[in-house]
Order: C-alpha cells, then structure tokens, then sequence
C-alpha cells in the first residue's frame, strides 16, 4: 500500500505587505494596460503577463512553467506614481494621525503616564478586542488634547479633519496622501505597540500604497465567447484602469505638466485604486461596466451570502451525489433507500482488488458502463484512471489484479447519507442502505418522512454515497436511520407509523375478526414465517393477530388516545387498540418501551412489521372517505343545533347587556373588550362541544371518524368543521374588525357586533358557505399565509445566529462544555452530564429501576 | 427511607448528580434492606453511565438545531394574552429573539412581585398594588387651563381619582413646592392656580411648566405603569407592566426571594449574571411552554450560558457571543466579513483553526465527534 502523507494546516496568520514584500514577492512588474498583442497572446508586463500564471489550455506559465489547472498563479506588481491611500485604512489612519504630534510623530501622551495607559489598553484590548482599545486610546489622547500641545516637542497641533472616503484636512488645508505618509512614518515604532500593533511586521505608512499587487490572472480569468472574442473578468477591468491612470500620471510628471492636471490623474488613481478594493462605498459613485452593469471588485467577491466565504468556502459543492423526487413505497424498510436504477448506474463506489474479491469484482467489470451491475473504472496502483468502454474492457478484465481500485455500480445493501433541505436538524441527513429500484424517483418508508418533514407533492432530495471505508464506517454506525430515532431536542421518537399504518392497526386491534387463512395471510404478507404464536382456533381476534408481532416477554401498560387502558402480557395484547397513543411518533409509548428494552434494531423491525401489517388489513379489508362520512345521525344534528342556538342566545344577551351597561367588565379591560372576549368564549365553547358531538355519534362508523379516533389523520375540531360548524374566524386573536366604517363588510349595518357580523360562520363545509362567511374564511386564511412567510426568514436568522455562535461548543474529555478557545461554558452539561437522546424524557427513570428491584425480590 | 442508610447514599455523591440522589431517597420505600438500596444505587448508576453524553459530542450544535428547528412553529404574533386574560406579554417568535439578541429595551416589560406573608391575602393585596403604580400628577387632572393674560396655569381635580389614590390636594402642594419656580402657588379643594411672577414676555414657560406638571410623579415607583394583583396557588402577587427591580426590592414588603422581573438588564445590574441566566432560561421555557413546544431544558441552558460565559450579558449578534470568538475565519463567516478581515490584518492575528468553520473551509477534519481523537500507529 502506498503511504500517504497529509499535511495539516496548523494555523493561518493575518498582516501585511510592506512595498518591499510586494515587489520582492511578485513575479512581474505591470507596466501596460494592454492585454493582448495583434496574435491574441498575452503581452510582457501587461495585466495577463504569462508570468502570472495561464489562463488559456496550451500555453505555459512563465514562472513556475506548469499548465492550466496545475499553475496556481503569481502576485504582480505596479509602482504608483504617487502614494495612494488605502480606503479600508481611513478610519486607522485617521487615527494615527490625531493621536501623533504632527512634527516628532510621539504619541500625544506624556512620557510619564505611557507605561501605566499601556497596561490598562493591554487589558481592554484582550477583553474587548481591537476595536474596543482604539477607542480608548482616543479617550486617553482627547484628554490631553487640551492643552493642544506635544506633550514631547511642544508643538501646537492642528484638527485634523476625514472627509469621506479618503480625504484628510488640517484646519481646512488638505493633506495629500504624500503628506499623510510622511507623518506616519515619523511615528516611532515604540510608540505604535501602545497602540496594539504588533510591531516587527507593521509600519503605519504600509497603509498609504506606493506599490499595489497585482493578483494573478488565475482569480480574473477572461471568458472566450462563442464569436471567439475575450470578455474580461472585473477585476482586469479595473485593474486596466489603474495601470492606464498611472502610466498617464508618470508621463504627466515627467513632462513636467501643471499642478492641477497632475492633481486631477492623482485623485483619479486614487478613485480606481479605492473601488478596486470596494466597489460599495457609500460616499464615492460604484464604477460601471460601459452597459451600467456595477462591477464586482474584491471586498465584493468576499462579502455576503453568495461570497466566497459562505458560497465558496464554508459550503462545498460534490460528488458521487444525486438528486431526484421522492415518492413513497411503505414495502421497503426504513433504513432503505429505494435508488433508480440509472443513478445506480452512474452514482459509484470504489472497491479495492484483493486476492478474496478478485473474481467478485471482475464480474463487474465484465458487465461494463453500460450492464446493470457493473462498473465504470478502474484505478491503476500508480493512481492512473481508466474508462472501462467496450474497446478497453478486455483489456483491463486481462491486467485487473490485486491493488487496483474498481469504481463499481451502486449495489443493494451500499451505504448511502440521503438528506432533504432545508436541514434543519441532525435528522435532516441520515445514512440509508441503498436499494436498487425500476422506475425514476428515490423510494422512501413513509414513516421516515417526519424526521425530514417531507410529504410526496413534488418533493425533491438529495443522497450521497460516500467513498472511503472511514466515511462509510462512521455513517452506518453514527447515522443509521434507526441509531436517529430519539431526538436530541426532547427525548422522543421521530419515527413512527403514520397514517394508513395507524387506521390499519386500528382497526384491526378493535374489531376484526379473522379466519386463520386470512391472519396467516396478513401475517405473512408483512414478513413473519412463524405461525406457531398464532391461536388454534376458527376464529382469530384482530389483537391476537398483532400479538403475534410482539416479542414474547414483553409486557407493558398503557393508555390509548381516547384514555382505554392498554395492556400486554408476556407478548399478548389482552385490552386496549393500537392508535396513535402507542404507535405514532413523538408520543409512541408502546414503541418507546420496545426500543429502551429490545434497541434500536429490533425496533425498527417490528415497526417496519407494524406498518406493513397495518396497510395489509386496510387493503384487504377496503378503507375509503367520501362525503357521506360528514352525514350527521338525526340525533347529533339535534344536539348540535340546540348547542349553537344556546350559544347564539348567550351571545345575543351579552351584547344586550353590553348595550344596556349592565356587563362587568373583567379586571383591567374595557367593557367593549370584555363582551368581545366573552362572545368568542362563548362561541368556542360551541364549536368544540359540536365537535365533540360529532365524535361521539353512536353507531356511526364512518372512514373519517375512524381516522380521527385513532390519530391517524383530522382531529375533532376538522369533523366539526366539515359536518356541523366552521365557526368564528379570528384574526390576531379578536374577532373580525371593521374593514369598512364601522363595519367588517358592505353587507351588514355598522356598529353590528353580533356574531355574523364579526366573522362567525354558522354553516359547515358540507353545506357550503355563504359569501360573506366565505370571505372571512378567505381574512384568517390570508393572515395565516402572511404570518408563515414573514416567519420563515426570521427563525431562520435566529437559527443561524444560534449555531454559529455555538457550534464549536463541545463535551470535553472531563465532561466540561467548552469553545473552541477552551473556555469553560459549563462546567458539567446540562448539569447533570446526560445526554438527552439516551434518556427518557431527559431523565433516567429512577421510579422504575426502584420498582424492578423492589418486584424482583418479592 | 431510614436514616442509616443515609450513609450508603452518600457514597455516590460523586458519582450520581444530587438531584439524581435526592430522587432516590423519595422513591425507595421506608422499609428497604440495605441490601436491595445497594442494589438500587447500582443499577441508577449504571443507567446513568449509559445515558452519560461522550466526550466530542457538539452539543452547541444540537442546542442551536433543538432551538431553531422549531422556531418556525412558532407564532409571530407579538400580543397574546396571558393568563387571567389581562396584560398584554410579548411570547413566541419575538420574544425569543428578544431575549437571544439581549436587547437592552424590551417591548413589554413586567415584574412578579411577591409579597411577604402577612401582605400577600386578598384584603392587603389590592393596597399595595396602588401603592406601588406610578401616578402622574397629568393622570388626576381633569382640566387645565391657560389663561395668556393674566399668565395664570389653573388644574382642575377629578375628585373622585383623588379619593380613589388617597390623596387631597393639600398632599400635592406638598410635592409641587419646589416645582414652580417663576410662579406663586394657589389653591383651594379641588383646583391649584400658578401665577407667575412678575411680567414676562414669554408665553413658552406657562406651556413648560404645564408638561412639566403633566409628567410629575405624584406617588407610586417610577416605571410601574400598571398593576394587578393575581392569585398564584394561595398567596396572591402583583404583576406589574413597566419594571423597576431595585426599588420594588427595597419595599419591606416584598418577598426578595421570588420577586422578578423580564428585563435581563436590570435583572443583571440588580441581581448578576447567575440570576440573569436563570431569567434568560426561565423566560425562554415559558416562551416554548405556551407554543406547545417541546424542547429539553439542557438545550436552553447552554444558550443562556454562552450568553453569560463572559460574566456580563452577550446576545447571540455579531457584536455580542459571535464578536468573542477567538478564529478570525469563523467570525468573517458570520457576519461582515471585511471587516474581520481588516481588523485581523492590523492587529497580526493568527488563527490557530481550532473551531469548525475554518476547518471546513480548508478541507479538514473538525475537531468535533470522530475528528476530535488523534490516532498514531507505526507503520511498517
């Protein structure tokens, strides 16, 4: 095996460039604005000088003589005719110059008093960071500016004055930037260590340019169009720019031109120079493509969301990665992910040649690129790669052998991160076994589609294979589906059966009853062999039929949805049905307890078994809604009514009073505010009590109710809705108030606050709306829309903010929490050291472990 | 539990956190042997070895992804009525925000207060309500008049709030003495009359000395706008709109033990940082407790002691936890990056990449999970 060696970056240092490094570091001197030569090749001492690096397939660098892609470039240079300041320094600048004495360049401080200010800026400085001591700094110099003298030479100082972007003024005299340079290099290095800078690599006047890189061609690279003309990046624009001015400067100089022209090209130099650097500067006009296209310079390729440092650098782009819709296959299980076929074709893994797997891997590469499971290259032991194509396969099948690398075709059982965006936990990516599928979308369990918040109406995602043994290792045993049941946020299980699996269970748990053909049939169909649990007997209870799932020492007490008490012993289900209570997620009590005693593996098992029985026994036994399920028994629309009308007579004497002064307010509210709160207590008091109604229907058993009783799907409030009352619309909370004058719409009279006025909808859904109602419905259905998208952008900005404030917090060898510079956060985490996702509830249940001991010596 | 055994509990204190410990003393039965406490101890133990979280793991990451993930759940509304259904609360989304951020002035602020045993029945509670609430001398007046002429400033009484705050008129000439400087002060039972004296030109000081009048306290604490006194299990407490922790804490009356209030600010000056972090958790579980949320108690504490870890309060900006950091790559990543990187420049900082950011920027492991241990082997 060839040994490797990494290199590991330890650490990054920031500074400076003092003109002597930036002459002796650069590779060419720039001297032309001219890019090209009459032949198209790049002219000497122009912005693509060859010595910069190569942009272009064919040619060579100069410099380090290596080809397109190999070369990484080289820094230019150009000397400027006269100094420039450098915008992102002003305020520094400034700084240094009010804090100086104008002739002796000290520090405006006495001699005396330097060393105790040092002390105390060293402290802040450390504390408060950089900025924070610049400010003291000049808290401390304003305080001897009084006397307007140096407190070293005795000369007067003047007020020195920035006017945005880079100009500075001396009691109203401008001071060039030659001038400006001048003062800065006066100021002793001794001095500038009060001022925090770290002195063997920085001197003040490096903040005026006399010489400015040039950066290599290889981060401005030009574009060929399809008319085989060159379209400049940026950056050569500008930099073309400033060459030009300052060739022109240099020429004016030595012609000896008058002050003002040469003024005129300095100013000039200095407003290229600036938005070369920043093209966003509030004070100065953003230079423009000739088309009015605002140019995008270097503290705009850095900035922002799509920047170089959160487009590029803190967010990858990769390979061996796929994406496609999802759709939903409940017959795989949960950890599989189903793959289409084309995308295993092309999605790889590499798998190294040894004397065990020879012949296995040979078959792939007979199969070729284009045969299913078969491969796409192999990699040489000297790291050469080959296509394997119908000419070359015979070829490579003849010279395979130990050591080389098979890059072949996704195959079941594969190791896969499937991922859906946006990813907002850790259960957003998690690693799947792949399963190899007909058809063109990815296949997922339904029960995993909580975790990742998808649904199945055009959803899209994304899965990624990863190719070393290292990277596959960690994700089968850090990121399996089913090692991500419990989450981190509170204790409970993310996964659970969902929907038709739940109504199935349900059903089947409460009232079916089954021939012994038809159970082992069910049985059988959702993977079980062994029948020998199963009762001997003609007639076969729906609850010993899911007994037969459980494992055989099991016993548990629970509760349903509905409050019936749930209860198995050793493996038998004696009372209670299986709804959302126990087998959904989040709550999952049954299967919470199956995977604190069995694990995680068993559990995923049997709730992959759940599920497909639960689908199995709505499939054989029919299961569908229709609108006669919204149909009311005689006796439930009689109730409903009488509790609607009692409601409204409530209602009605409440504004009554209202009108007559005879209400008592509550505490703190005005009267108006007290009947409208009492009327929407009133009103809701009858919509949930309808609902409740509804519920409760004796001997109706329709598919909807069916649904809402176990939990699978609708809740009482969504039966009420469809069969009985819709009910009042709220908006922020009150009811509807006035749109118009005094009135909520054209229809009613003003000042009318009975209920139909203020948003209450009578009807149901069945029966239809009328407009006016229907038009409230459409008021708290356009308030909910707004509230969701003015939401979604501001939690996640408090989401980034939390996790990049916190995400280098760690648990430490001695169970302490702290940051990346070792502060101590918390000295144990979370108080008490446990983790949440491997307790209950984030507590261990000492309640129980009492109970086992104290039974087990009965 | 018997006493004897106390001894054998004590034993893992070390080893058990006390809350832990305290749980087992309650739930073990009086009668238990020695023998099955020991073996209760045990198992606790190992149980709580089991749940122990590992050494690398990112639990900031986890933190943030438990507080963030379902913040889009949340509400956006900013008003909700708490409670008895009176005083309005800033809660969800907003309120978060308000307290990660460590904004100095918060939209809604309030106080519990609660009062020491003989103060906190029905009968008293209502009088130390009004005692506490700021009540403007603007607030009594039911009339004001002007007159340019004879540069006189008359306030007219709403008797009936006189009586209702306990107060005469005589009370407030009493605290208007120093007030009226320029003028001469009149009254009779239900008005007051400055004169000023002597001619001046200026009708402006009638208009400044009517808003200032306006604006005088006349009795109460400054900053406690409303009051109202509630029943909370069997003691009644007053909440307040509008804080002032120091000087409600300073009422003999005021139980100090229990009395808070919502601003961190003042809850830091007045009590420090350890009670600030506790508001910071107590106000944020309240917040996620009223959205029917869900989120482990731990997560939040670890944002409230990031915020504190410094011992003064940081909100989670770039100018608060972010702006602490020690990698210049991992601040630029946040927030206004040229300016990290201009800073970093002058003052030569080095960044050693020991967080995750900058390594992900370079391609390398993080020091994090899997990437945290080191593994040298020989190779032959």
């Amino acid at each position: 095996m060839s040994r490797q060696v990494h290199k590991k970056i330890v650490s990054i240092g920031f500074g400076f460039f003092s003109p002597k490094q930036i002459v002796d570091s650069a590779t060419a001197k720039i001297v032309t604005p001219e890019l090209y030569d009459r032949e198209g090749y790049p002219v000497d001492g122009g912005l693509m000088d060859l010595r910069l690096g190569v942009i272009d397939p064919g040619l060579r660098c100069k410099t380090c003589g290596q080809k397109l892609k190999e070369c990484p470039g080289h820094f230019g240079y150009i000397e400027l005719a006269r100094p420039v300041i450098h915008v992102k320094f002003v305020r520094q600048i400034l700084d240094l110059l009010k804090s100086t004495c104008k002739l002796c360049g000290r520090v405006l401080i006495p001699d005396a008093n330097i060393k105790r200010y040092t002390s105390s800026l060293d402290k802040t400085g450390e504390e408060e960071g950089f900025e924070s001591r610049r400010r003291m700094i000049k808290e401390i110099v304003a305080k001897y500016k009084v006397k307007d003298k140096c407190p070293h030479c005795t000369t007067k100082q003047e007020k020195i004055k920035l006017e945005k972007p880079y100009n500075y003024y001396e009691n109203d005299v401008r001071l060039s930037p030659i001038e400006v340079r001048a003062r800065l290099e006066k100021i002793p290095s001794d001095d500038l260590a009060i001022f925090g800078f770290t002195i063997e690599h920085f001197r003040p006047e490096w903040l005026v340019l006399t010489a400015m890189q040039i950066p290599p061609v290889t981060m401005r690279p030009s574009i060929t169009l399809e008319s085989g003309e060159r379209s400049e990046d940026d950056l050569t624009h500008k930099l073309g720019d400033i060459v030009r001015i300052n060739q022109r400067l240099f020429e004016n100089i030595n012609a000896g031109a008058p002050e003002v022209i040469i003024e005129d090209l300095w100013d000039l130099l200095q407003y290229h120079i600036t938005t070369f650097f920043d093209n966003a500067i509030a004070q100065l006009p953003p230079a423009r493509h000739r088309g009015g296209q605002v140019l995008k310079t270097l503290a705009n390729r850095i900035s922002s969301k799509d920047g170089r440092i959160r487009h590029n650098l803190a967010g990858k782009r990769t390979d061996f990665s796929a994406r496609t819709v999802i759709s939903p296959d409940p017959l795989i299980d949960m950890n599989e992910v189903g793959v289409p076929q084309i995308m295993a074709m092309s999605l790889t893994v590499p798998e190294r040649v040894t004397t065990w797997n020879k012949e296995y891997l040979r078959k792939f590469v007979e199969n070729g690129a284009k045969t299913y499971p078969g491969a796409n290259y192999i990699i040489k032991p000297d790291g050469k790669r080959k296509t394997i194509t119908a000419e070359t396969k015979a070829e490579i099948i003849e010279e395979l052998d130990v050591e080389y690398i098979v890059e072949r075709h996704l195959i079941d059982g594969d190791i896969a991160l499937f991922n859906r965006q946006p990813s907002l936990h850790r259960m957003s990516m998690m690693c799947h076994k792949v399963k190899v599928l007909p058809g063109k979308t990815f296949r997922l369990n339904p029960a995993v589609c909580n975790p990742y918040n998808a649904d199945f109406d055009g959803d899209e995602m994304n899965l990624h294979i990863p190719q070393t043994e290292e990277a596959r290792a960690e994700a089968s045993i850090l990121m399996l589906v089913e090692t991500q049941f419990i989450s981190p946020r509170n204790g409970l299980s993310v996964v659970g059966c969902i929907q038709d699996a739940i109504t199935g269970n349900y059903l089947l748990t409460k009232e079916l009853v089954l021939s012994p053909q038809e159970a082992i049939d069910l049985l059988y169909s959702c993977g079980v062999n062994d029948f020998s649990s199963l009762p001997q007997k003609q007639k076969i209870d729906g609850k010993e039929v899911f007994s037969v799932l459980l494992p055989p020492d099991f016993s548990f007490t629970g509760r349903d949805k509905s409050g019936n008490e749930v209860v198995i012993i050793d493996g038998q289900l004696i009372s209670g049905f299986m709804d959302k209570a126990n087998l959904g997620q989040e709550s999952g009590l049954l299967l919470r307890n199956i995977y604190e005693r069995y694990g995680a593996a068993y559990t995923a098992d049997l709730l992959g078994k759940i599920s497909k029985l639960g689908i199995a026994v709505l499939s054989r036994r029919g299961f569908s809604i229709g609108i006669s399920d919204m149909d009311l028994s005689d006796e439930a629309k009689e109730q409903i009514s009488i509790a609607l009308v009692k409601a409204l007579d409530e209602t009605n004497s409440l504004i009554d009073d209202f009108y007559a002064g005879k209400l008592d307010s509550l505490p703190g509210r005005t009267m108006q505010e007290t009947v409208e709160v009492r009327i929407m207590e009133a009103l809701n008091r009858a919509r949930n009590k309808s609902g409740d109604i509804a519920m409760r229907q004796e001997g109706k058993e329709s598919a909807a109710l069916i649904m809402a009783r176990s939990g699978a799907r609708g809740n009482p409030l969504n039966i009420a809705q469809m069969s009985a009352v819709v009910g009042q619309q709220a908006l922020r909370g009150k009811r509807i108030e006035k749109g118009y004058k005094k009135r909520t719409l054209s229809y009613f009279k003003q000042d009318d606050i009975s209920p139909t006025a203020r948003g209450f909808i009578k009807n149901n859904f069945k029966s239809g709306l009328t407009s006016q109602e229907f038009f409230f419905g459409a008021m708290t259905g356009r308030d909910a829309l707004m509230d969701t998208a003015l939401r979604t952008p501001k939690s996640g900005y408090l989401y980034r903010r939390l996790s990049n404030a916190m995400q280098d917090l760690k648990v430490e060898y001695d169970g302490t929490v702290r940051d990346a510079s070792r502060k101590v956060v918390q000295i144990s985490y979370g108080e008490d050291s446990l983790d949440v996702s491997k307790t209950k509830g984030g507590v261990v249940d000492v309640k129980r472990i009492v109970q086992s001991v104290m039974g087990a010596k009965k | 539990m018997k006493i004897e055994h106390e001894d054998l509990v004590r034993l893992y204190e070390d080893k058990l956190p006390a809350l832990i410990l305290d749980e087992i003393r309650k739930e073990v039965p009086s009668s238990i042997s020695k023998e099955k406490l020991k073996i209760v101890l045990e198992e606790v133990y190992a149980a709580y070895t089991t749940a122990k979280i590992n050494p690398g793991e990112c639990v900031g990451l986890v933190s943030a992804e438990s507080i963030g993930e379902p913040g889009t759940q949340m509400t956006l509304n900013t008003f909700h009525f708490a409670g008895v259904a009176e005083m309005n609360v800033t809660t969800g989304l907003p309120r978060i925000i308000e307290i990660f951020d460590a904004q100095k002035t918060i939209k809604t602020p309030m106080m519990e207060i609660f009062l020491n045993s003989p103060h906190n029945q029905v009968d008293t509670i209502r009088k130390f309500a009004a005692k506490i609430q700021e009540t403007l001398l603007g607030d009594l007046v039911s009339e004001y008049s002007l007159n340019i002429f004879e540069q006189m400033l008359r306030l007219d009484f709403n008797q009936s709030l006189l009586q209702q705050h306990d107060l005469s008129v005589k009370d407030i000439v009493q605290l208007l003495k120093t007030k009226g400087k320029g003028f001469t002060l009149q009254h009779d039972d239900r008005s007051l009359t400055f004169i000023q004296k002597g001619k001046s030109e200026d009708v402006k000081d009638l208009y400044n000395l009517k808003e200032k009048l306006r604006s005088t306290k006349v009795k109460g604490i400054k900053g406690i706008k409303q009051v109202l006194p509630v029943k909370r299990e069997n003691e009644y407490i007053v909440l307040t709109s509008g804080t002032n922790l120091r000087d409600i804490l300073e009422l003999p009356e005021v139980d100090y033990t229990r009395t808070t209030s919502n601003d961190l600010y003042e809850i830091f000056e007045v009590l420090g940082i350890e009670a600030t972090r506790q508001v910071i958790i107590n106000e944020v579980y309240k917040v996620i407790e009223a959205q029917g949320l869900n989120i482990d108690i731990r997560h939040i504490m670890l944002v409230a002691d990031t915020m504190g870890a410094t011992g003064v309060v940081k909100g989670i900006t770039r100018y608060g936890v972010v702006s602490e950091k020690a990698s210049v790559l991992a601040r630029a990543s946040f927030e206004t990056p040229i300016k990290h990187l201009i800073n970093a420049a002058l003052e030569g900082e080095v960044d050693y990449l020991t967080s995750v950011v900058e390594n992900v920027m370079i391609n390398q492991p993080v020091p994090l999970g899997t990437g945290l241990p080191g593994l040298i082997t020989k190779m032959k």
